[in-house]
């Protein structure tokens, strides 16, 4: 088990050199000259321009560009942004934030989907299962920003229920965002969790445990359900991941100051640092929420095992 | 419940918490807005571009911070006329001298007193070109610029101060410039001119996070930006000139769109947003939870078609420009898409500037004549014959493509051509089409004023200095006529005088259209029944100072 983790972070490594180097490729290759931009309409003084493009080391080969981007992460130094802050200070804000949000949004979807999933699977083609099935299918078929914007003027604005926005980054003002952004994945953890359960509730160590005389409530969250958390759990893994980078559009209706938002804005601005360190630090996020997945594959699944 | 049940559960959640515990690090972000004082004014913001540095800062989220934070030699009042504040008098001859007296008393908040220094060695600071300000362009007409900016590729400075600044005493300095300027005073008023405290120098970065200045508001301790979350400023009690603020601050909060500012203003959690966004614009101004403002503002909206481009130079292109400018229904535009939140464009400047004008002559070009436009479009074809399509370009991250389309539109259904919009994806990449001069059709453009002045307007962008990289003039538009009257207009001897020339100068763009104007876009904004006083000013921000709440 302590192996299988080293071996896995120590695959790390040339995953994060290689995603980085990609990522600074692509920012390299944006069209477009983000010093030029910082002014406007306005005509830009050459001078200046080539002040700001030394002081930023843009006027240096791409290579070299990235080398000192190394250099500065191997001291922990991830740069500056075109405004003059730290990029270190920006992931510090940011990430906070957005793993609250990713976090209430997974519990919403852990809790309700597995709940639902789970109710649905026992009662498979019965009325509750058919309304279920409707129902999260409505939610797929709904784009998030349409959810969001219904959310924030239903229940922000109609009913006051909840802060309209989420700009103070509080738990209770990111309820709304959260849950519109677990909604979606939400309809497909109620989906796995159904499908899986119905699969093992044939299982054949489901039948021995009822042949043992063990009763239903016990047979169903334990053996049942133990063994359906399986795919949920990649699911969710993942999930969390997608969660962490992909936030743009509900941190942007809720006007939450996230990681999604402050990444699309540093691509229109071409701030290779800031792009670069934030997607470094996803690349890493996913990789440990893969970790954590296989890893529990072997706490629920005992049938699996790591040499 | 078994106890391996539990183990299961368990296990899984901490495994979460601690993935989310060992990336969140310790941030626990300062959740809490400060205790909301009784007449603390909350307005929206983006977050400043730059660090706020008075040279550096040439955008308005930015700018609204320093104009609060500072005070220059001249203020500019709602309407847009001058008036001098830390300046006693500003005294010149020929246009071309300015003897600075100031006033007595003025001092930066951490007790430094305002002197001829704190100017000079401020606008030294932000014309010498390897201090990278962005703002440095607005200290060109200094006589000696050249020596601490040189124009032409690679040249180093040969000097740190510019020649043109000599302070004589604390109290007295001289403005030497390069030629006439009459509209020189009425510059000393926008940011780049503002002077700095002595203490700014020692760590000019330090500065920019934590600006120390002379306006009607300070910094509100040292977390006052909390940046992507809000700025806040109190009144600064020190303060003694134009702008006394009527309550005791100004929280800039800052938003990631228009659309959730708007949402809070309705839904009390803030209360002023000086935009509204697309989706409300045809209800904001019913809304009954809000009180809503709007008036034509200064914000002038074109399209440039520069004279390089095939079948539109010479007469041909005059020909051309004119039919095209015929063919456009702006009134049909503001209606239909911008809810009358534009105003149809009737000259080259802005409503709320002084010498912007309804009745230039020729300024009927900019109305909807369709017979006309088909006329003046055979006859260019009797010259040569059109061929190809009318692109027109802009950057589709900010919202231009619906009245780009029905432009386009219009131009087909008049003219029978065929005429399309040409999007690329960031406001960057277009800027950077247009001043490598590699775009190759139609693109828009705009303008709002640094100060209130129609010369801005108008030099800047079609003046033939101004062309070739030099300064804002994207098209290439070079008139000798046109650089002569603007050339008279800034040595005028009377303001009014000037305007005149300018209106002449803008008589001789209205024939030759090098660029289209198409509408003004309007102040709109929306607050919460509360607030009293709100006004715009020239330059479409809300007159913050005055802002009351009951």
């Amino acid at each position: 088990m302590l192996r299988y983790t080293l071996r896995r972070l120590l695959q790390m490594i040339p995953v994060l050199i290689g995603a980085t180097l990609l990522i600074y490729i692509m920012v390299f290759a944006l069209p477009g000259d983000p010093v030029q931009a910082l002014f406007g309409q306005r005509a830009p003084n050459p001078n200046v321009v080539a002040q700001i493009r030394a002081n930023y080391h843009l006027d240096k080969p791409f290579l070299v560009q990235y080398l000192y981007f190394l250099k500065g992460l191997a001291t922990g130094d991830f740069g500056m942004t075109f405004s003059g802050q730290p990029v270190l200070d920006i992931i510090a804000r940011v990430f906070p934030t957005t793993i609250k949000l990713a976090f209430i949004a997974v519990v919403f979807e852990m809790v309700l989907g597995i709940f639902v999933g789970v109710i649905a699977g026992i009662r498979k083609g019965k009325i509750f299962d058919s309304t279920v099935l409707m129902l999260s299918l409505v939610v797929i078929a709904i784009p998030t920003f349409v959810l969001g914007f219904i959310g924030q003027f239903v229940f922000g604005l109609q009913l006051s229920w909840l802060p309209a926005t989420a700009r103070d980054a509080s738990l209770y003002s990111l309820l709304m965002p959260g849950m519109v952004l677990g909604g979606v994945s939400l309809a497909y953890v109620i989906r796995l969790t159904r499908t899986s359960v119905v699969e093992n509730l044939t299982a054949d160590h489901v039948r021995t445990a009822r042949a043992k005389g063990l009763s239903g409530v016990r047979v169903t969250t334990f053996h049942v359900l133990r063994n359906s958390l399986v795919p949920v759990v990649t699911f969710l893994g993942a999930d969390l991941g997608t969660l962490m980078g992909g936030a743009i559009v509900t941190e942007n209706i809720f006007s939450v100051d996230g990681v999604g938002h402050t990444l699309y804005d540093a691509i229109i601005r071409q701030e290779g640092t800031t792009v670069v360190s934030i997607v470094t630090l996803l690349v890493i996020v996913y990789i440990f929420a893969n970790l954590a997945v296989d890893l529990l594959y072997a706490v629920l699944d005992p049938r699996i095992r790591y040499a | 419940m078994t106890s391996r049940r539990h183990k299961t559960l368990l296990a899984g959640a901490a495994i979460t918490a601690s993935l989310s515990l060992a990336l969140s690090g310790c941030g626990s972000g300062s959740g809490s807005d400060s205790a909301e004082g009784n007449n603390i004014i909350s307005v929206n913001n983006g977050e400043p571009q730059n660090p706020l540095i008075p040279t550096s800062t040439n955008e308005v989220n930015g700018g609204k911070v320093i104009d609060a934070l500072f005070a220059g030699l001249v203020s500019y009042e709602p309407d847009g006329s001058t008036k001098n504040e830390v300046a006693k008098s500003i005294k010149s001859k020929d246009s071309k001298t300015f003897h600075i007296t100031l006033k007595k008393g003025w001092k930066f908040t951490n007790g430094e007193k305002v002197t001829a220094h704190s100017f000079v060695d401020a606008w030294n600071y932000g014309a010498l070109a390897s201090n990278a300000q962005l703002a440095a362009n607005f200290f060109s007409p200094i006589k000696g610029y050249e020596d601490v900016n040189p124009s032409g590729k690679g040249k180093k400075p040969t000097a740190k101060k510019m020649s043109g600044l000599k302070v004589q005493d604390d109290y007295h300095f001289t403005v030497t410039l390069s030629s006439p300027q009459s509209d020189f005073p009425m510059r000393l008023g926008y940011s780049a001119f503002f002077p700095l405290p002595q203490k700014a120098y020692k760590d000019m970065k330090a500065f920019g996070n934590h600006p120390i200045g002379d306006g009607p508001y300070k910094l509100d301790g040292k977390d006052a930006w909390q940046h992507n979350k809000q700025i806040s400023v109190v009144k600064n009690d020190q303060y003694d000139g134009n702008r006394e603020p009527k309550n005791e601050g100004i929280d800039f909060r800052i938003y990631t769109n228009i659309d959730a500012a708007y949402a809070d203003v309705q839904d009390g959690a803030l209360d002023l947003v000086d935009m509204i966004p697309e989706s409300a614009l045809k209800t904001f101004k019913d809304n009954s939870s809000t009180k809503a403002y709007s008036k034509p503002g200064s914000v002038f909206q074109s399209f440039t078609i520069p004279g390089r481009l095939k079948h539109f130079s010479g007469k041909e292109g005059r020909l051309r420009r004119q039919a095209i400018s015929m063919a456009i229904n702006r009134k049909q535009i503001t209606k239909a898409i911008f809810q009358g939140t534009r105003t149809p464009a009737t000259d080259f400047t802005a409503p709320p500037l002084e010498g912007y004008s309804k009745n230039l002559k020729g300024a009927d070009v900019l109305k909807y004549q369709p017979a006309k436009a088909k006329k003046l479009w055979k006859k260019a074809n009797q010259i040569s014959k059109w061929t190809g399509q009318f692109k027109l370009g802009y950057n589709s991250d900010d919202p231009h493509k619906q009245w780009v389309d029905a432009v386009s539109h219009q131009l087909t259904n008049t003219l029978g051509i065929k005429a399309s919009g040409a999007p690329v994806a960031t406001f960057s990449q277009f800027r950077s089409e247009i001043t490598s001069r590699k775009i190759d059709h139609p693109f828009r453009s705009g303008w709002q004023g640094d100060y209130p002045s129609i010369g801005n307007y108008l030099v800047a962008l079609y003046s033939s200095g101004a062309a070739d990289g030099n300064g804002s003039n994207d098209g290439d538009y070079k008139n000798k006529a046109f650089d002569q009257k603007v050339k008279e207009a800034a040595s005028a001897k009377t303001p009014e005088q000037g305007i005149k020339d300018y209106q002449a100068a803008e008589e001789i763009l209205l024939k030759d259209l090098p660029a289209i104007p198409l509408w003004y876009e309007n102040v709109s904004g929306a607050s919460t029944k509360t607030l009293k006083h709100v006004q715009f000013d020239w330059k479409n921000v809300p007159v913050y100072y005055n802002i009351t709440k009951s």
